[in-house]
C-alpha cells in the first residue's frame, strides 16, 4: 500500500467530518482510505497539465432575481422538524458557562 | 383485465375509457404490496390509506374532465431521497428517521399536478451511497427476479417495486448510475436525464453536480411521459436547464434508419461477463439490421472514471451531509456541549458506507491535498468531457452495457467496496459529463437474471435516445433477432 494513513490523519479528518469513531472503526477506516488513496492514485498516470479543472459541464451563472418575499413567515414550518426548539428558535445544548 | 401487467400509459387509458379506477389500480397495488414486501422489501413507508384518499380524489377529478394526461390515475412510488410533504423521507438513514418534510420535491409536484398518486417511498442505500440497496438502515431490498440477488443500487427499491409489479412507475436518482444499473438488474426501463432537465428542489444531495431525477418504469412510453412531466425550469434550482424541446413523447417513433451508433471497444473488455456482452451486441446488431450504422471506436480514458468520480462525489457528499448535525432536523444524540452533540449525532446516525465516503471527502478536500486530489478529478472530468465530445462529432449515440454483470447475490459485494465501485464503471463517466443515459432490458442470462442495454446521448439528445431505445424495445418484442 502506498499510502499509509496515520493516527493523526485520521484524527484530523475526524475534526473536519465531525465524526467520532470506535478503536476498531478508526483502524477500518485507516486502512480503507489508504486503499481509496491508492486507486485514486491512478490518475497521476494522466497528464493534466494545461487542463482547466471542470466544477460543471455547463457554464454556471449567477441567477438573480429581486429580493422580494413571496413565501411569508416560514418560522413555524422551519421549527417542525426540530429536535428542540424554545420561543420559536432551535434549542442547542450548552455551548459555554 | 390483468391490472398490475399494465404499463402507466396503458392504466390511464384504462382508467379514461371508464374500464377501471385510480382507486382500484391503487387497491391493487396495496394488495400485491401486501402479499410481496416481506419478501422483497421494496419500500421504506406505505402510505395506504392517504394513497386510497388520494387516488379517490384524483379519480373525481378524472371524471369531471379536469385531469386528463396520460398519467392521470396511475398509482407511483417515490425514492425515499425525495421529498414528499408530510410523508417520512428517511434517505434510508437513521439520522433522518423521524424527519417529515413540510414541502415537496418539484418533480413529486410536477407528477401530482398530472394526477400521478403516491404510494410511498421507496428503499435504497443510505444516502444514495451504495450500489445494491444493502447499505439502507432499513434492510436490503431483494431482487423480485430473484430474491437471493440485489435489485441494485442506489434506487434498488424503485427498481425492485416496478419489477414487483408494486407500483407502476416510480421515481429514481441517479449520482453515478443509481437509475440504470438497478433498472439492469431488475429488468426495467430506467432513464437518467440531462443534467439541469429536472429540478433537484427537494432531493436531499449528495454530490450536487452530479445529481439527477429520472424515472423507473416498465416501457420507453411510459419513460418519455414520465420525463416530459418532470423536466421544468425551476427558479429553485439554479441548475435546471430552460429547455424548449421537453415533448419527449414525441421521439416515440420505430425508426433508426441512419442513426450513427458508436460502440466503445473499452466497454467490452476484461471484467465484462460473457453473456452481458453477448446479449448487449445482439441488441446492436437488431438496430444495424434495421437501418443503424453501427461502428466500434475507442473512447479513451473509461479506466479514469471512477477514480475521478469518487473523488468529486466524496468531496461533494462530505460538504452536503455537514446539514445533518441534529439541530435543525433528524436524529439527536444525546450528550455535553455542542460539539460532543454534533460528534455523536452523525457517528450514531450515518452508517458505514456513508462515513467512508464523508471522511474520503473532506481528506480531499483539505488543505495541502485539495490540489492533488480534488482539482486533479475535476481536471480528468474535463478531459472526460472531452472525450464524449469527440464521440458524438461522430456518432449520434453510444451503446454499450449498463453493468459488467447481472445482479450479484445478496452479502457478496459490500465487503470489497473498490470492487463494488468498478461495478458502475459504464454508468459513472455518464454523470461526470452530465449526458442522458437510458438503460432497457435486452435479455436474460443463463439463470434468469436481467441483462440491461445501456444507450448514451450527447446533452440535450434525450430524444435520440428515446427513439432508438423505443425501436429497440419494439423490435425486441416483435422477437426480431438479428439475421447476422
Amino acid at each position: 500500500m502506498a499510502n499509509i494513513i496515520t493516527d493523526e490523519t485520521i484524527e484530523y479528518v475526524g475534526i473536519l467530518a465531525k465524526l467520532e469513531l470506535s478503536d476498531e472503526e478508526r483502524e477500518q477506516a485507516k486502512k480503507d482510505m489508504g486503499r481509496m488513496l491508492d486507486y485514486i492514485d491512478k490518475l497521476n498516470e494522466l497528464d493534466t497539465s494545461g487542463v482547466e479543472p471542470m466544477s460543471h459541464v455547463f457554464p454556471v451563472k449567477n441567477v438573480f432575481r429581486e429580493d422580494e418575499v413571496t413565501n411569508g413567515d416560514g418560522s413555524a414550518l422551519t421549527l417542525k422538524n426540530a429536535p428542540e426548539q424554545k420561543d420559536g428558535m432551535f434549542l442547542v445544548p450548552k455551548t459555554f458557562d | 383485465m390483468e391490472l398490475l401487467s399494465l404499463s402507466a400509459v396503458e392504466l390511464a387509458t384504462a382508467i379514461k375509457e371508464g374500464k377501471t379506477t385510480a382507486v382500484e389500480a391503487m387497491q391493487a397495488v396495496l394488495d400485491k404490496i401486501r402479499q410481496s414486501e416481506e419478501l422483497y422489501n421494496c419500500y421504506v413507508t406505505v402510505d395506504g390509506e392517504n394513497a386510497l384518499r388520494r387516488a379517490q380524489a384524483v379519480q373525481r377529478r378524472i371524471e369531471s374532465g379536469e385531469l386528463t394526461g396520460p398519467l392521470a390515475g396511475v398509482p407511483m412510488a417515490v425514492k425515499d431521497n425525495l421529498c414528499t410533504e408530510g410523508l417520512l423521507t428517511t434517505c434510508a438513514s437513521k439520522i433522518l428517521s423521524n424527519f417529515v418534510p413540510t414541502f415537496s420535491a418539484e418533480a413529486v409536484l410536477n407528477l401530482e399536478k398530472a394526477g400521478a398518486v403516491l404510494i410511498g417511498k421507496t428503499n435504497m442505500d443510505e444516502f444514495a451511497m451504495g450500489s445494491t440497496t444493502e447499505t439502507s438502515a432499513y434492510g436490503a431490498t431483494k431482487n423480485p427476479r430473484n430474491p437471493e440477488h440485489v435489485p441494485g443500487g442506489s434506487s434498488g427499491g424503485s427498481a425492485a417495486a416496478v419489477a414487483a409489479e408494486e407500483c407502476f412507475f416510480a421515481l429514481g436518482s441517479d449520482t453515478g448510475g443509481s437509475i440504470r444499473q438497478p433498472a439492469s438488474f431488475c429488468g426495467v426501463v430506467g432513464m437518467k436525464p440531462t443534467y439541469g432537465t429536472v429540478s433537484r428542489y427537494g432531493l436531499v444531495a449528495y454530490g450536487s453536480s452530479l445529481d439527477q431525477i429520472g424515472p423507473l418504469c416498465k416501457t420507453v412510453e411510459d419513460c418519455a411521459v414520465i420525463l416530459e412531466t418532470i423536466a421544468s425550469h425551476d427558479e429553485k434550482d439554479s441548475t435546471s436547464v430552460e429547455r424548449q424541446d421537453t415533448d419527449f413523447t414525441s421521439a416515440l417513433v420505430k425508426e433508426v434508419k441512419g442513426l450513427r451508433i458508436g460502440i466503445p471497444r473499452d466497454y467490452f473488455g476484461e471484467g465484462l461477463d460473457p453473456e452481458v456482452k453477448t446479449a448487449v451486441l445482439q441488441a446492436a446488431e437488431l438496430l444495424k439490421a434495421n437501418g443503424a450504422l453501427v461502428e466500434e471506436f475507442d473512447l479513451s480514458l473509461v479506466d479514469y472514471a471512477i477514480p475521478a468520480y469518487y473523488t468529486i462525489a466524496a468531496a461533494e457528499a462530505s460538504s452536503n451531509l455537514e446539514r445533518f448535525d441534529g439541530i435543525k432536523y433528524g436524529y439527536r444524540a444525546e450528550a455535553e456541549g455542542l460539539h460532543q452533540m454534533y460528534k455523536k449525532t452523525r457517528s450514531q446516525g450515518f452508517g458505514p458506507e456513508v462515513k467512508r465516503r464523508i471522511m474520503l471527502g473532506s481528506f480531499v478536500l483539505s488543505s495541502g491535498y485539495y490540489d492533488a486530489y480534488y482539482l486533479k478529478a475535476l481536471r480528468v472530468k474535463a478531459m472526460i468531457k472531452k472525450a464524449f465530445d469527440d464521440a458524438f462529432a461522430k456518432y449520434d449515440c453510444i451503446l454499450g452495457p449498463a453493468a459488467p454483470t447481472t445482479a450479484p447475490k445478496l452479502g457478496e459485494s459490500l465487503a470489497d467496496p473498490i470492487k463494488m465501485y468498478l461495478g458502475d464503471i459504464y454508468t459513472i463517466s455518464v454523470n461526470l459529463a452530465g449526458l442522458p443515459g437510458i438503460c432497457v432490458p435486452c435479455g436474460t442470462d443463463g439463470r434468469g437474471l436481467p441483462i440491461g442495454l445501456q444507450l448514451i446521448g450527447d446533452c440535450f439528445r434525450e430524444k435520440q435516445l428515446l427513439q432508438a431505445a423505443y425501436t429497440y424495445e419494439q423490435l425486441r418484442k416483435e422477437g426480431g433477432k438479428a439475421d447476422v
